[in-house]
């Protein structure tokens, strides 16, 4: 068995080889020949995320060897990784850095597959593990959103048992098995560990492995023609004639732009975890500091907008059949639509319902990075009134400004394009409403305002109304009530309509 | 690379034998396989059994977890005042470090008539923030707002603020509590606020201020 001539290291490989011996599939799954034109940096992405994957276990691991997973010990197990453990805060923002790459390449490659009609026959299987691994990636961002342990780690769990609640019948039975108690404490840190560490990277890396070995046994889907329909009988003959005959060994013909993407995404990540650095920790787990503003991770962005706009009688039942029917049309697409054109130029319908997708994902997420329904808490202390308005004001405007400040009507409302956006901007008040109009909206409230009647005085209020009904610009008058005139002087109103609105 | 493998000849199956066994000892072998199958089934079951208990260990029935905690003095809480007070949760465990405490708010109403408020959101949990001023509770994530009451005033909350059940016993205010509001595990079972006669799993459409006696808030002017 051994040749003294040959050199050592190929007497260990071939000591090796004889026992294991996978040197055959090795070559054989490495020099599989693809179709030519798939040797393309459009079909990067999927190799892409599993090398994030791997990237995310190494990163992980190295972290978990330092992380405390104790409610009251996490918070402070990161400040060491992050202040006093060199180059702790490197791993950190590697493996939050990574996980946001993650989301984000597999979205990618979630709708290629989609535009490219990889999915259809006979590659549905992948697509449905596909879907399962979208969902558990997604399932990693949150638990290791938890993991982080700080205010929005908490509020973040807080808003996550607060949907379960919502779960007809069993939702306090549900609460209880998601929290590991009656509260957010210790035993919901450890079992979103367990979940973290252990449940969802196992049953990931089993998907993942099955995902590519299907890649390998059914071939990587052809590049899309327009007219090359799918069909049962034919399409594994045509496929093997495209990838036989047209086609060349996946290593090295394709491979190397994956290799190259690879390392371009891996060294994109370390410069951004050594440019931007960690995420947080915010502030400590402490439900009792209630001066937070929580809010998600960037990629559950565009969930924590969409919350803010359900309407409140169908939010409960939105809220869980939506994400059912929006999983289960993933997973049916490749049976519903599995066979026929693959090209996006004769699929007009998948390319719109993409791009409405991607904008709508786009813009939810875009409205969550200024979030314009939540009120601004401190904006009532911290945004001063524009100088410009209380110029020439008499002192019961300005009296009118200051409740107007300390009644934080400033948190919903803007003035000179500073304070809350809950509400509208009141720069031009005055010219929306009468005095009267503006007395009874701060009395009684609505349109998603809330009543002050019951927290003003009637001086208040006399000296807020005046104070708003100078909220006109020069060349605008503020609306009047053409009764008023008639009230006043007990006279027929001056028929003049169309000079009044020319006013 | 390995050129020649030298694998070594795969080891002789043993047909012949198979081969020669007569069809009782086929359908025995294939009764035991059967059987090894079926009692690793019920071993399974038998194991998955306590596993499946264990795993649902955190899960009580409604109120269980709950249990009476002092919240300080009566006369600690000033009549028309609402403030943010601190509990330790009663069930709780010691490396639960600063997350077992809870915070709430005590709005005494008169010498004998308080409201505990749970400081969560009814929307999804969020802390709502006091603002005494506009006599307003706002929460920070999705701007629902609540009157000094606890009713409902504006953004997406469908119901009134969780309140806790509360009792005083001599000169101490105490709360029923023990777990964290959402719309399944409420405070207490009853709705609370100012809508007693308010089913709890009602959805409120719109804006719908509760049937209310006393009007909330203060007459007390900030004006100088």
């Amino acid at each position: 068995m051994s040749q003294s001539a040959s050199p050592w290291y190929k007497r260990i490989y071939d000591w090796v080889e004889n026992r294991v011996q996978l040197a055959d599939f090795v070559r054989e799954s490495a020099e599989h020949p693809v179709p030519a034109k798939t040797a393309s940096w459009w079909y990067v992405f999927g190799s892409a995320s599993f090398v994030l994957l791997l990237l995310q276990f190494v990163t992980g691991i190295l972290l978990a060897m330092v992380y405390v997973p104790s409610a009251g010990e996490a918070w402070n197990s990161l400040q060491v990784l992050n202040h006093q453990l060199p180059l702790g805060w490197f791993l950190r923002a590697m493996h939050g850095w990574g996980s946001n790459f993650m989301v984000a390449v597999v979205l990618i490659h979630m709708a290629q597959v989609f535009l490219f009609g990889a999915y259809k026959f006979p590659r549905e299987l992948t697509w449905l593990l596909g879907v399962f691994l979208l969902l558990m990636t997604l399932g990693m961002a949150f638990t290791g959103q938890v993991l982080r342990f700080d205010q929005d780690a908490y509020w973040g769990l807080g808003i996550g048992a607060s949907i379960t609640g919502r779960v007809p019948f069993i939702g306090g039975q549900l609460v209880h098995l998601l929290l590991g108690g009656p509260i957010i404490a210790g035993a919901t840190l450890s079992r979103f560990f367990a979940l973290h560490v252990f449940v969802l990277p196992a049953t990931m890396l089993a998907f993942a492995g099955l995902h590519v070995w299907l890649v390998l046994k059914l071939g990587i889907n052809e590049w899309p023609t327009p007219g090359r329909l799918v069909k049962r009988e034919t399409y594994i003959k045509e496929y093997n004639e495209l990838s036989h005959k047209h086609g060349l060994p996946f290593v090295p013909g394709a491979v190397w732009k994956d290799a190259m993407f690879a390392a371009a995404i891996v060294f994109a990540v370390a410069f951004c975890a050594a440019i931007f650095g960690p995420y947080g920790p915010t502030g400590t787990p402490d439900p009792t500091i209630i001066q937070t503003v929580p809010k998600p991770d960037f990629f559950f962005l565009w969930i924590y907008s969409a919350l803010a706009f359900l309407p409140p009688d169908l939010e409960t039942p939105l809220i869980f059949i939506v994400p059912v029917i929006g999983i289960g049309i993933l997973l049916a697409l490749p049976f519903v639509a599995g066979l026929g054109e693959k090209s996006w130029y004769r699929r007009p319908v998948g390319v719109l319902t993409l791009i409405v997708l991607a904008v709508a994902l786009a813009t939810l997420t875009n409205l969550g990075t200024y979030t314009p329904w939540s009120p601004h808490m401190d904006a009532w202390s911290a945004d001063p009134i524009p100088v410009r308005y209380l110029r020439d004001s008499t002192p019961l405007e300005r009296q009118g400004a200051l409740v107007f400040q300390v009644k934080q009507c400033r948190n919903c409302h803007e003035l000179g394009g500073i304070g809350g956006q809950r509400g509208p901007a009141l720069d031009k008040v005055a010219t929306r409403l009468t005095e009267d109009q503006i007395i009874r909206q701060v009395l009684q409230g609505g349109g998603n305002m809330p009543a002050y009647g019951a927290a003003l005085s009637p001086a208040e209020v006399t000296a807020l109304v005046a104070f708003l009904d100078t909220m006109h610009p020069p060349n605008q008058k503020p609306a009047t009530d053409a009764s008023r005139s008639i009230a006043e002087t007990d006279k027929p109103a001056p028929r003049e309509p169309v000079e009044s609105i020319k006013r | 690379m390995n050129q020649e493998p030298e694998h070594p000849p795969p080891v002789e199956p043993a047909v012949s034998s198979v081969a020669e066994q007569d069809h009782r000892g086929e359908s025995r072998r294939s009764f035991l396989f059967k059987l090894s199958i079926a009692i690793n089934g019920a071993v399974a079951l038998l194991v998955a059994t306590p596993v499946i208990r264990y795993l649902l260990g955190p899960v009580r029935s409604k109120g269980d977890y709950d249990s009476w905690i002092v919240l300080g003095k009566v006369d600690d809480y000033k009549p028309g005042n609402t403030v943010l007070t601190t509990y330790r949760n009663p069930y709780s465990h010691p490396w639960d470090g600063e997350t077992a405490n809870v915070a709430c708010y005590v709005r005494r109403q008169s010498a004998n008539s308080f409201t505990v408020f749970a400081v969560n959101c009814a929307h999804l949990g969020c802390p709502v923030r006091w603002f005494p001023q506009s006599q307003l509770f706002l929460c920070p994530c999705h701007g629902g707002a609540y009157y000094a009451d606890g009713s409902r005033a504006a953004g997406p909350p469908e119901r009134d603020l969780f309140t806790y059940q509360y009792r005083i016993d001599g000169d101490t205010l105490m709360i029923r509590a023990g777990q964290m509001p959402t719309l399944s595990n409420e405070a207490r079972l009853r709705s609370p606020g100012g809508c007693a006669g308010r089913q709890s799993f009602q959805l409120i459409k719109g804006i719908t201020p509760c049937p209310k006696a006393p009007v909330p808030g203060t007459s007390e002017s900030t004006i100088g």
